[in-house]
């Protein structure tokens, strides 16, 4: 009877992370949805260690406690300390602790089969499943660790390709397949040990290579495909435990991941083949330099006054922010700038790109946390037949997701793309740090034009300065 | 269970989670995230069996359990933490 009921925990606790995602619908039921996960964890859990129960040592129970203290401890500090805008690195972070603890079970696993497995036997489908798990683990644990690592400017954001890359990649990816294989022909044997481990470091070495060759601006594909790999790995993992919460939770997690990474990828109208191939969109510097000597026009330089002065006299403003606001942290000041805009009676609207910032939502959340009401953000469909009856388009930090070439020049980069139409507005302001083209290395013709007027600068300086103009007219 | 049964579950789980994430609304996708990266950590579960099974004593299948309950546990805390104070901040007009 203790099976069927531990059964239906795990089942219920499966049930209560579906919830929790389901809760995220509306920021209304979000929090409540949050919860449910927490109560699906804190089932799941309690139900392991019953199920593991009787005539247990009370030892192992404190090293358990004592690991989930300092764990518990760490992730507490690091989840309340953390400033928004450092959210991706966090979250790359906490993918490579998945991978990882993937790989930590599989070892423990196959080091001790009598804990785990019927009779002690590991049977060939058991063995791949848990290959499957470990290797899709530690690919998870590397590839989040190289995002992390580019996301934290610790290594740089531009794409780091070399020749002969993909078949490199291929060819290990091949051997990893085989290596599956083999471990399955004879789990139980003592030979089977070695390809374990290769199958460890050769995942590894792979995640690496993976992600090594991505450019920074395309991170929100990188961060949302890593949540779908953890998410593949807990299911190799609950396949060989045969635990149904980890199943369900682990698909649950890997369609979520996918899903993510689909609306990233046609946020910029490319595939996801693409986008793992590399090679595409660094830092900007590098692009920046290329298209420095390129042919311009005539650019229209305002100052703060010029921006407020517009401002105050417009009947509907759409903010469009980019990763530049993330970078310069100019949310608060915004915000401050939009409230006064406000109380002037200008309608102000937010209008978010889906790949703006370097993870989905990044921006949304760094909008919410400078209290702009979240019913003032629109995404793009909701909101770009706006733009033409708008008076004023402000862009801040953002370049490429407003570009006009996305709809007309075939031969660009970035053509089908699409963008938010800045043009359509009466006026259209862009806060740049400089003229430099974005991370796609294109040109945006908008700067050039009568309408558009260029406040070059810090994007929350600029913004500071615009709320003092503001304040003074 | 039988494989046919744990494959069963998981290919429905694929399909719930399809429905139920396309219902998430885009400016939740940071939350979602962290809320996703919470409840993988379940595979906690496989790193508490390890570590329970050598009853006290200390061998390598334990402290691989033992590591993998540390990692899972900075994420779970972590995850749903951040993802709280997250949605903490999400507030209509007033």
């Amino acid at each position: 009877m203790n099976t069927t009921i531990i059964g239906f925990a795990y089942l219920l606790s499966g049930v209560l992370f579906i919830l929790a995602l389901k809760g995220l619908s509306s920021p209304v039921s979000a929090r409540k949805g949050n919860t449910y996960g927490m109560l699906g964890m804190t089932i799941a859990v309690a139900t392991t260690l019953y199920g593991a129960g009787s005539g247990l040592e009370l030892s192992s129970y404190t090293n358990i406690i004592i690991a989930v203290a300092i764990g518990g401890l760490f992730g507490s500090v690091l989840a309340r300390k953390i400033s928004m805008t450092a959210l991706p690195q966090l979250v790359a972070a906490f993918h490579s602790l998945v991978g990882l603890a993937a790989v930590f079970v599989a070892i423990g696993a196959y080091k001790n089969p009598a804990a785990f497995f019927d009779g002690g036997i590991i049977s060939t489908g058991s063995m791949i499943e848990m290959s499957l798990g470990l290797a899709i683990g530690a690919i998870t644990f590397s590839g989040s660790v190289i995002a992390f690592a580019k996301l934290q400017g610790l290594v740089s954001g531009n794409p780091l390709v070399f020749k002969g890359q993909h078949l490199i990649n291929l060819i290990i990816f091949l051997g990893i397949l085989t290596l599956i294989y083999m471990t399955a022909v004879d789990p139980m044997s003592p030979s089977t040990e070695q390809y374990f481990w290769m199958i460890v470091g050769l995942s590894f070495f792979i995640g690496f290579l993976v992600v090594l060759p991505i450019g920074g601006a395309d991170m929100p594909v990188v961060v949302s495909m890593l949540n779908s790999y953890s998410g593949w790995a807990a299911c190799g993992i609950g396949f060989t435990l045969q635990n149904t919460a980890l199943i369900i939770t682990g698909a649950l997690v890997g369609s979520s991941g996918a899903i993510l990474s689909y609306i990233m990828c046609k946020g910029m109208n490319r595939s996801i083949v693409s986008v793992l191939l590399g090679g595409f969109g660094g830092d900007g510097d590098a692009a920046a330099a290329a298209a420095a000597g390129g042919p311009k026009g005539n650019v229209k330089q305002g100052s703060a006054d010029d921006a407020s002065f517009i401002m105050s006299n417009a009947q509907k403003v759409i903010i469009v922010p980019g990763y530049g606001m993330a970078v310069s942290q100019a949310q608060h000041a915004l915000r401050e700038m939009c409230d006064i805009l406000k109380e002037k009676g200008v309608e102000v609207r937010y209008a978010i790109h889906p790949v703006a910032g370097r993870m989905p939502g990044h921006m949304n959340v760094l909008l919410a946390e400078a209290n702009v009401p979240y019913d003032e953000v629109f995404e793009l469909e909701e909101i770009n037949h706006e733009f033409a009856t708008a008076d004023v388009a402000f862009v801040i930090g953002a370049n490429d997701v407003t570009n006009p070439l996305a709809k007309t020049d075939p031969q660009s980069p970035i053509y089908g793309m699409p963008i938010l139409d800045v043009e359509k507005a009466a006026t259209t302001l862009f806060l740049k740090r400089s003229m430099a083209s974005g991370y796609a290395g294109v040109d945006n013709d908008l700067f050039f034009r009568d309408k558009t007027m260029m406040l070059l600068g810090d994007a929350k300086k600029t913004t500071e300065e615009i709320v003092q103009a503001l304040n003074l007219s | 269970m039988d494989f046919l049964s744990l494959f069963s579950i998981f290919v429905l789980s694929v399909f719930v989670g399809f429905y139920v994430v396309w219902g998430v609304t885009p400016a939740l996708h940071s939350p979602l995230l962290a809320v996703t990266n919470a409840i993988s950590s379940v595979i906690i579960v496989g790193g508490l069996i390890a570590a329970v099974a050598s009853k006290g004593i200390i061998d390598l299948s334990s402290t691989m359990g033992l590591i993998a309950v540390l990692l899972a546990s900075v994420n779970i805390f972590g995850g749903f933490m951040v993802a709280q104070r997250m949605l903490a901040m999400f507030k209509k007009k007033k």
